[in-house]
C-alpha cells in the first residue's frame, strides 16, 4: 500500500488498509442490488398479465418500461461505483470515463428516433406491412 | 488502461444494444419476453415467465459480490482468502455459462406452432432465420390451416401435449384422426415474429456469454498466480483489482442485457 502502487497503480486514489466497514459496504451493495432486481422482474412480470387484458393501458404499460429502464440504471451506478470504486477515483480519472459515455444519450435518442420514423413512414406507404404486422383486434393479443 | 480499454468495450455493447433497439422501434410487433424465457430446466413445459433467467442474474451478481471480496482479501495480503473468493468467482462463471448453454439449447430446439404462408402449419424453433413468437392465431384460422398441415407437424403438435405418443407411430395415423386430438384451446398457433430477434438476442447474449467466458479464464490464470504466491512476492494483488474491474464489467453489461431482451 505504498509508492509502489503510485507508480504503477491502476487505482488513483490510497487505499487505507480496509476492514470490516468494507465487507459490510459491499454486503449492503449486493442486497440493493439484489432487491432491485427482484422489483425489476415483478414489474416485467406484471407486463405479462397487462397484456392478457385485450384493451390494456398502452401508457400504462410504457411507465412501466420507464421505470425499469431508470431501476437498471441505478444498479449500473451502484456497481460501478461500489463494486468498481470508481466513486472513490481522482475526479479527474471519473471524468475522462464519464464525459465520453455522455455520447449515449444523444446515440439512444438519435437511433431510437430514427427507428420509429422507419417504422411511421413503412406504415404510411406500405399498407400491406401494416396489415400485416400490426396487432389485430380481439386476436388474443400474447 | 482497463477502465479505458472497458470504455471503448461499453461503446461496442452500446452500438450493439442502440442497434438492436433501432430495429425494435422500427417494428409495429415485438415478442413479450415473457412468451419466449418461459422455460425452466427440468419443469417441461410449465409456463415460468422469466424464472431461469433470474437464476441467471442472482448468480452473475453473487459472482460479482465475491470478486469484490476476494479484491478486499487482496488488499489485506490475505493469499488464502484471495484464493477462496476468487474459486467462487470462477464457479459462478462457469455455472452462468451453463446456464447459457441450456437456454440456447431450448431455444433454437424446442419448436413451435407457427402459421406459415397464411394457411398451414409448421414447426419452427427460435433460430437465426425464424422466428415462432408472432400474434396469436384467431380460432377459425387456425382451424383451417391445421387441414393443410402435412402428417409430420400434425404429429409433432400431438406429441408435444402426448409426450407417451411417439412421433414415430403417430406420422402413420391418418391427418383427421391426428386433427381430432389437437386442442386448439391449449395448443398456441402464432405468426412469425420480427426475424432480426434471433440475430441480436443471439449475437448480444452470445457477445456478453464470450466475455464472461474470457473473465472466467482470466480469473483461473489469476487463481493460479495467488496459489503459486507471484503476488506475495509482488508485494501487492493489484492484478486481482484489474480482473475485477473486468468481471465487473460483464455484470454490468448484463444488467443491460437484461434489461433490453428480457425485462422492456
Amino acid at each position: 500500500m505504498s509508492m509502489e502502487h503510485q507508480t504503477i497503480s491502476e487505482v488513483t486514489f490510497h487505499h487505507h488498509v480496509p476492514g470490516e466497514d468494507n465487507v459490510k459496504r459491499i454486503w449492503r451493495t449486493f442486497w440493493l442490488l439484489l432487491v432491485i432486481t427482484v422489483i425489476e422482474l415483478g414489474m416485467g412480470f406484471s407486463i405479462y398479465f397487462i397484456h392478457k387484458n385485450p384493451d390494456f393501458s398502452h401508457g400504462l404499460v410504457l411507465g412501466i418500461k420507464g421505470a425499469i429502464v431508470i431501476l437498471s440504471l441505478a444498479k449500473a451506478f451502484y456497481i460501478v461505483s461500489i463494486f468498481m470504486h470508481l466513486g472513490d477515483e481522482i475526479r479527474n480519472m471519473v471524468m475522462t470515463i464519464a464525459v465520453p459515455l455522455m455520447l449515449f444519450i444523444w446515440f439512444i435518442a438519435a437511433f431510437l428516433w430514427d427507428g420509429n420514423s422507419y417504422k411511421n413512414l413503412r406504415n404510411k406507404y406500405d399498407k400491406h406491412f401494416e396489415e400485416r404486422t400490426t396487432e389485430q383486434k380481439g386476436g388474443g393479443g400474447h | 488502461m482497463m477502465w479505458y480499454f472497458l470504455m471503448s468495450d461499453a461503446f461496442t455493447f452500446g452500438a450493439f444494444l442502440i442497434s438492436y433497439g433501432t430495429i425494435r422501434f422500427s417494428q409495429n410487433f415485438w415478442p413479450d419476453p415473457n412468451v419466449v424465457f418461459n422455460a425452466f430446466p427440468g419443469a417441461g413445459h410449465t409456463n415460468l415467465p422469466l424464472a431461469f433467467v433470474s437464476v441467471m442474474t442472482f448468480i452473475l451478481i453473487m459472482s460479482s459480490v465475491t470478486m469484490v471480496l476476494a479484491v478486499h482479501e487482496g488488499h489485506r495480503s490475505n493469499r488464502l482468502g484471495v484464493m477462496k473468493w476468487m474459486l467462487w468467482t470462477i464457479l459462478g462463471g462457469i455455472a452462468f455459462l451453463l446456464c447459457q448453454a441450456w437456454e440456447w439449447h431450448h431455444l433454437i430446439t424446442g419448436e413451435h406452432a407457427v402459421l406459415a404462408d397464411g394457411n398451414k402449419i409448421e414447426m419452427i424453433g427460435q433460430t437465426m432465420g425464424g422466428n415462432p413468437w408472432g400474434q396469436l392465431v384467431d380460432h377459425s384460422v387456425a382451424t383451417e390451416a391445421l387441414k393443410n398441415s402435412s402428417s409430420e407437424v400434425l404429429a409433432k403438435m400431438v406429441n408435444d401435449h402426448h409426450h407417451d405418443l411417439a412421433v414415430a407411430d403417430l406420422v402413420k395415423k391418418p391427418k383427421e384422426e391426428l386433427i381430432g386430438m389437437i386442442n386448439l384451446a391449449e395448443t398456441h398457433i402464432r405468426t412469425k415474429g420480427p426475424i432480426a430477434f434471433g440475430g441480436y438476442f443471439f449475437g448480444i447474449t452470445g457477445f456478453h456469454g464470450f466475455h464472461v467466458f474470457s473473465g472466467v479464464i482470466i480469473n483461473v490464470v489469476m487463481l493460479i498466480m495467488a496459489t503459486k504466491g507471484v503476488f506475495d512476492r509482488k508485494g501487492h494483488y493489484l492484478m486481482i483489482e484489474k480482473a475485477g474491474l473486468y468481471w465487473h464489467f460483464v455484470d454490468l453489461v448484463w444488467v443491460f442485457v437484461f434489461l433490453c431482451f428480457y425485462l422492456v
